[in-house]
């Protein structure tokens, strides 16, 4: 595929069609949507973590019918289901990024994918259940 | 392409979407890079932080779920928090957050195309750097405060 002409750079002849190419979709047809998805998880988490890293710090020494309560408050409820969705989204995407980077194989790459996204698909339901059966 | 010097350049050829072989710069790779330098530290501490801040949201999901089952779930993850081993976690999830929520802003403004020149790339690493310290301290002074 490739020659080389003295004094140009090497040419190789591409498969992509111009249409493909302007398209921008790439070879998994999501184009950017996975590393522009972190991009907006995390612009949502910003203010969602220091909200709740702030409310524990202020309030560590609160009792079990204390934290209740605090869970059980409309704006907390609300806040905390944003925070859960988008922290294991996050968490998924981030990991599944790692995975990529350092696994070689790729029935190893595909299953450890497939694992962390289970797992956090179950983290993020068991924690959003926990709230709505406290909060309703 | 002319004869290699180095067998690392393989990796370095990459292809434009016209087809045209260029060389493209090696991202940090632990046999390549010098690890010790600010830009690359700081870079793998983003990935290291982020994995340690999922562990502080597994204990979270753990922290919600004895809160929703009662008073005796809830006393056992209480107990680990409060515990030598739960207090020393929390305090390096504490450290983690703020060091991946930093790295990250800056890392958003790097998406947007700004602190890419190698003054302004030290200048923010260090902000981060004790932005960090600033931060953790100050979480865990409130938290003292209201224990």
């Amino acid at each position: 595929m490739s020659h080389t002409t003295s004094g140009q750079p090497p040419r190789q002849a591409t498969l992509r069609s111009p249409l493909g190419r302007v398209r921008g979709m790439g070879s998994a047809k999501s184009g950017a949507h996975h590393w522009w998805m972190q991009r907006v998880t995390s612009i949502a988490l910003l203010p969602l973590t220091i909200w709740f890293i702030l409310s524990l710090a202020t309030s560590a020494g609160m009792t079990h019918a204390e934290v209740l309560l605090w869970i059980g408050q409309p704006f907390n409820v609300v806040l905390l289901l944003a925070l859960i969705g988008l922290t294991f989204h996050h968490t998924a995407s981030g990991l599944q990024v790692i995975i990529e980077d350092y696994t070689n194989q790729e029935w190893l790459k595909i299953g450890l994918v497939l694992a962390v996204k289970g797992i956090c698909w179950l983290l993020g339901i068991a924690a959003a259940l926990a709230v709505l059966r406290i909060a309703v | 392409m002319s004869t290699m010097q180095d067998s690392r350049e393989a990796t370095m050829i990459g292809r434009r979407s016209d087809g045209t072989l260029v060389r493209r710069p090696l991202s940090p790779h632990l046999q390549v890079y010098d690890m010790l330098q600010m830009t690359s530290a700081l870079s793998i501490s983003h990935r290291i932080t982020g994995v340690i801040w999922t562990a502080g949201a597994v204990v979270m999901v753990w922290w919600l779920v004895a809160a929703a089952a009662g008073p005796s779930a809830f006393d056992a993850v209480q107990w680990f928090l409060g515990s030598f081993l739960g207090i020393l976690f929390l305090m390096g999830v504490t450290a983690a957050a703020w060091f991946h929520t930093l790295a990250g802003i800056r890392h958003l403004a790097w998406d947007a195309g700004w602190g890419y020149d190698i003054p302004t790339v030290y200048k923010t690493g260090r902000a981060v750097l004790i932005g960090t310290a600033v931060l953790t301290a100050l979480t865990w002074l409130m938290l003292l405060i209201s224990w």
